[in-house]
């Protein structure tokens, strides 16, 4: 599904911080990303979402080698990828319901259209009450869940999670890491990035670790 | 080939499970109990209405650029209303001019002058398109002359030329070089007037004008793209969030192109629609202005320029005109302005 091989970044004449990434991101896998602040993880998300294109090394994503998908490809390819950046990127003049459904709104879907989908989302979320609410009134962890539900509305191949639970209280990152289960029984990727060791214990699933911009995986 | 960076092996299994804990897999978040709402949250009743614009549009410049476009907009409607009535006025004084032809018949010697004249006025009238054909009387000519001459100018002892004077029906039906070539023919010392070189004349100083009012126009709606060009990248600055969030979310540039140009052309016709009424409304004062004041020095200088100093309905559908290309300018502005900011940040 995604593929790097000997993937290295710079930023600009500084040094590289990712260096010869090599892995995979198989259909229907659950990973966590973590390594300690500043490894380069957020970096890495940047890589996978392809808002940042590597200095070198090679990206494959949905069988598409990154270095040959033109600006007009990218929008069709990151609808197949939700993200949930840590510091949720929710539009504040927009309503929890309306945030929820941009991604369907973006490609021109009528509101008929998706309206019950929302809805229900957002009441799977814990999130039904508060659907006409903006966002700074919502508390850190209804956030959290707002931009979880927007990652997973259009149903995505593979969800990005930033530090998910960077925000939460241990009961309620034990919660949203349910979702991300649940989210990979049903067929999505899953791959969430923490340094939340806690949170590490709970899964035994695949983990990659990050450290002076190398990448270890322990399966 | 390029190998895994470092693997570990470990057991591999089908799918994760939580370790600690053993609840349901479908989670069971918490339902919000309504509450007393705080302030800030909107109040209203949770139903569906209509959509929120993606792009705020209290963050896309509002009044000034309005007043900018409206400005801009009043400007252009002006030139446009000014255009017309020299227009007007050039189309007039060409239909009049076009409509009279001169004969003159010089005197000479040995020439009976009321003879070629009845020969002349005999002679035209049998054209098709000529109106009437009238002999300048001696009194008339007399008039013409005095300015000059002074009074009691005795005719027969100048050598003052004679005019007949034609009005033509049908401009399109009189043939006046063949009628010129018959004069010079049959009526000694006749040539013939056409005021050809006033109408060449008139229809260049009106061509001049017209060209004139739409380089001032180019000029005033450059000025109006531009603003809306800065106010454009202002508006994508300030909305830098919105824009990198609809990007992840998978929205393509013309999308969000769009959703900016929807405010621009909301705010262009806003403008547009100020500026040309403003400039309709100028127009009507200034006709009352000088339908009124007929009579005062001012009034008359202009209406002996122009007639009536009036806008024509031309005048006013260039006026309409000029609102939606200011509307559809400020829209294609912003929206091209848009996609070359996101051409640039990618």
């Amino acid at each position: 599904m995604i593929r790097f091989e000997n993937v290295g970044l710079r930023y600009g004449m500084g040094p590289e911080i990712l260096r010869d990434l090599t892995f995979r991101i198989e259909p229907q896998s659950f990973q966590f990303l973590t390594g300690p602040s500043g490894a380069g993880k957020t970096s890495l998300i940047r890589l996978l979402f392809m808002s940042l294109r590597p200095t070198r090394g090679l990206i494959r994503v949905f069988d598409r080698d990154l270095s040959v998908i033109s600006k007009q490809e990218l929008p069709e390819l990151r609808r197949k990828i939700g993200v949930v950046f840590q510091d949720f990127r929710l539009l504040d003049h927009l309503t929890t319901y309306e945030n929820v459904a941009l991604p369907l709104r973006v490609v021109g879907k009528d509101e008929s259209e998706y309206r019950s989908d929302v809805v229900e989302l957002l009441k799977w979320v814990g999130l039904g009450e508060r659907m006409h609410v903006l966002p700074p009134v919502l508390s850190g962890g209804e956030k959290q869940r707002a931009a979880i539900a927007r990652a997973l509305i259009t149903r995505p191949d593979v969800l990005l999670a930033d530090e998910p639970t960077g925000n939460v209280d241990p009961t309620l990152a034990r919660r949203l890491l349910r979702l991300f289960m649940e989210l990979n029984k049903l067929g999505t990727s899953v791959i969430i990035a923490t340094h939340d060791i806690a949170l590490l214990e709970q899964v035994d699933a695949r983990r990659m670790v990050l450290a002076d911009g190398r990448l270890e995986i322990f399966d | 080939m390029a190998k895994e960076t470092k693997k570990v092996p470990a057991s591999k299994k089908p799918a994760p499970q939580v370790k600690a804990a053993r609840k349901p897999n479908r989670p069971k978040l918490p339902r919000q109990k309504t509450q007393k709402k705080p302030a800030g949250e909107r109040s209203r009743a949770p139903k569906f209405r209509s959509l929120t614009p993606i792009v705020p549009p209290q963050s896309v410049a509002g009044r000034a650029l309005t007043l900018v476009v409206a400005i801009m907009s009043f400007l252009a409607c002006l030139t446009v209303g000014g255009v017309s009535v020299v227009w007007d006025a050039a189309d007039d004084w060409q239909n009049d001019l076009v409509r009279e032809v001169t004969i003159q018949i010089r005197p000479a010697e040995g020439i009976d002058m009321l003879r070629e004249i009845d020969k002349a006025v005999a002679l035209t009238q049998e054209f098709p398109g000529v109106e009437t054909v009238r002999a300048l009387s001696d009194d008339e000519t007399r008039a013409l002359l005095q300015p000059w001459l002074g009074d009691g100018l005795e005719l027969e002892s100048l050598p003052v030329p004679r005019l007949i004077q034609i009005t033509v029906d049908d401009p399109e039906a009189l043939d006046l070089s063949q009628l010129r070539a018959a004069l010079e023919q049959e009526v000694i010392g006749a040539s013939l007037d056409d005021h050809s070189i006033w109408t060449s004349r008139l229809s260049a100083m009106a061509g001049a004008v017209v060209l004139g009012g739409f380089a001032i126009m180019a000029l005033v709606l450059g000025s109006m793209v531009l603003s809306v060009v800065f106010a454009t990248q202002s508006a994508m600055a300030g909305n830098k969030d919105v824009v990198s969030v609809l990007h992840f979310v998978g929205a393509e540039d013309s999308f969000i192109a769009r959703e900016f140009q929807r405010h621009f052309l909301v705010l262009g016709l806003k403008g547009g629609i100020s500026g040309g009424a403003i400039a309709s409304l100028a127009f009507l004062m200034l006709d009352l202005f000088t339908r009124r004041g007929s009579g005062q020095a001012g009034s008359d200088q202009l209406s002996a320029l122009f007639g009536t100093v009036s806008v024509s309905l031309p005048g006013y559908l260039g006026v309409i005109a000029v609102v939606f290309l200011v509307a559809v300018l400020t829209a294609l502005t912003s929206g091209l302005a848009v996609k070359a900011h996101l051409k640039r940040v990618d």
